[in-house]
């Protein structure tokens, strides 16, 4: 069968689609990375808010994350993208001002940014908790300030515990990016899509786009995996 | 001002729910005292050392360091803090060690020794890792400098833990059961080192089951019984002659 595949179709320029390919690729990056390091910043406020927060913020941030995590990603998005410009237009309108063309990667990093805090916050407050109570006790007692303490001693102390729930989170950001395709980011598997139509060569390139995750999957182990030996130096290794 | 007590505790008490923990201690520390805390377990001693610096919330009471009293108001059962600020600001000066050491595992014994003295206290680096360092030769880890917590014994980590509060200078230091989570062999080099610091008379509350320890450090030792101050003086009245009978008996066991 493989005789019957025109590899020339993958080639950078046209006719070729290799490079319309690369652009989604580094646009679906673009949308993990962004909506991977939103979900962090959502993920410490959730954390803190239901670990320390006082009664409404505790309610809120555990109505937020319920909500994350029991409704579908695929539904959250169209949610958050139908319904969030929907909102900004008519909140606009009200303002006077006429209706606004909506950054599509910003708002792709926020919808995907959204999906991963509540998760986020769950994996980090998980993380502080396992982080010894004496050794935050301990910079209390020092009169250190509660944000000093968090910044200093909990975030860092927490970070060992956090890493593998994060990494899993990471690799799903780079897969969620592929549900973008149904609100029409052009990120690579929408791409995929268009050029597989475009040629009729579904099998090419679908394994292409396949390879191309899997490689943004290996190279992130290998980051990650660095990553987690310097949070953890200083640490004794299991047995 | 410089005749007030390091350390005045008035009428203070402590409920945990139903259980009331301390029941009314009264408490005096001059500069220069080395406390030591004795008692049955569940008596309250550790309790009491908490509230010095507020880890625990006292339900009613005062408590001074070197004549400024935390300001409190009502709330949560019990007192809370009027002025964080001000926790903050008396915090800084008294020093804690804990009977699990709590050092921070993230940090080298430097990063530990150098956290308070620069992020707290507002030193330049240079200056608070040279009190660092002099803190850590005192007990003896100057050579453990770069290594990380968790590859430590126990004793080392006390003492750097202890090191840790000696390179903030405090004013007084509260010591809770430092040797109480250490293999029989280690107790000796923590307690070498409190006891020099006692020598120097550097002011201290310890709070202690070393009873041989306490009556060779301490200028006064206070026995604790259900939340109240049974009996307290000089270490030969309390170890030679206790009035009490409970002490004597407490001893007795203790011995």
């Amino acid at each position: 069968m493989f005789q019957s595949i025109d590899f020339g179709l993958l080639a950078l320029n046209s006719p070729g689609w290799g490079g319309a390919l690369l652009a989604g690729f580094w646009r679906s990056i673009q949308l993990a990375a962004g909506g991977y390091a939103l979900g962090i910043v959502i993920g410490i406020l959730g954390a803190v808010a239901k670990l320390y927060g006082g009664r409404v913020s505790r309610d809120l941030a555990e109505i937020y994350t319920m909500t994350i995590r029991a409704v579908p990603e695929l539904v959250l998005m169209l949610i958050f993208y139908y319904a969030g410009t929907d909102l900004l237009n008519r909140l606009m309108g009200l303002f006077g001002a006429g209706g606004i063309d909506v950054n599509g990667l910003a708002a792709g990093i926020l919808v995907i940014g959204l999906v991963q805090g509540g998760y986020t916050t769950e994996v980090i407050r998980a993380a502080i908790l396992a982080v010894p109570r004496g050794q935050i006790e301990a910079a209390h007692s020092f009169g250190m300030s509660p944000m000093r303490v968090m910044r200093r001693i909990t975030l860092p102390a927490m970070l060992p515990h956090a890493i593998p729930g994060m990494a899993n989170l990471w690799m799903i950001a780079t897969k969620d990016t592929a549900l973008l395709a149904v609100i029409g980011f052009s990120e690579l598997t929408l791409v995929t899509k268009q050029a597989a139509a475009a040629t009729r060569e579904y099998f090419l390139f679908f394994i292409a786009a396949g390879l191309l995750y899997l490689i943004l999957t290996l190279g992130s182990n290998v980051v990650l995996r660095l990553f987690e030996r310097h949070a953890r130096r200083g640490m004794v290794a299991p047995r | 001002m410089q005749d007030d007590p390091a350390i005045q505790i008035i009428d203070l008490h402590k409920s945990f729910g139903d259980a009331h923990v301390l029941r009314g201690v009264t408490l005096t520390a001059r500069p220069g005292d080395v406390v030591a805390v004795i008692g049955g377990s569940g008596s309250g001693k550790s309790t009491m050392l908490r509230c010095i610096n507020l880890l625990e919330q006292p339900s009613s009471g005062s408590i001074a360091i070197r004549g400024e009293e935390y300001r409190m108001r009502p709330g949560d059962g019990g007192l809370v803090p009027a002025d964080p600020r001000q926790v903050q600001r008396i915090r800084a000066q008294l020093g804690m060690v804990f009977q699990n050491f709590n050092l921070w595992q993230h940090r080298t014994v430097l990063g530990n020794v150098t956290e308070v003295p620069v992020h707290v206290l507002g030193l330049p680096r240079a200056q608070a890792e040279a009190r660092a360092r002099a803190a850590l030769e005192r007990v003896g880890m100057a050579d453990k400098a770069d290594a990380w917590p968790a590859h430590l014994s126990g004793g080392q980590q006390q003492r750097a833990a202890i090191a840790r509060v000696l390179a903030v200078d405090p004013l007084a230091m509260l010591l809770d059961e430092p040797t109480s989570a250490l293999d029989p062999e280690l107790v000796g080099e923590v307690l070498a080192v409190i006891r020099d610091l006692a020598a120097e008379r550097r002011t201290m509350i310890l709070v202690t089951h070393e009873m041989r320890f306490a009556r060779d450090v301490a200028s006064h030792v206070v026995y604790l019984r259900d939340g109240r101050i049974e009996e307290q003086g000089p270490p030969e009245q309390i170890f030679g002659d206790p009035r009490s009978p409970h002490l004597r008996q407490f001893l007795g066991n203790a011995a």
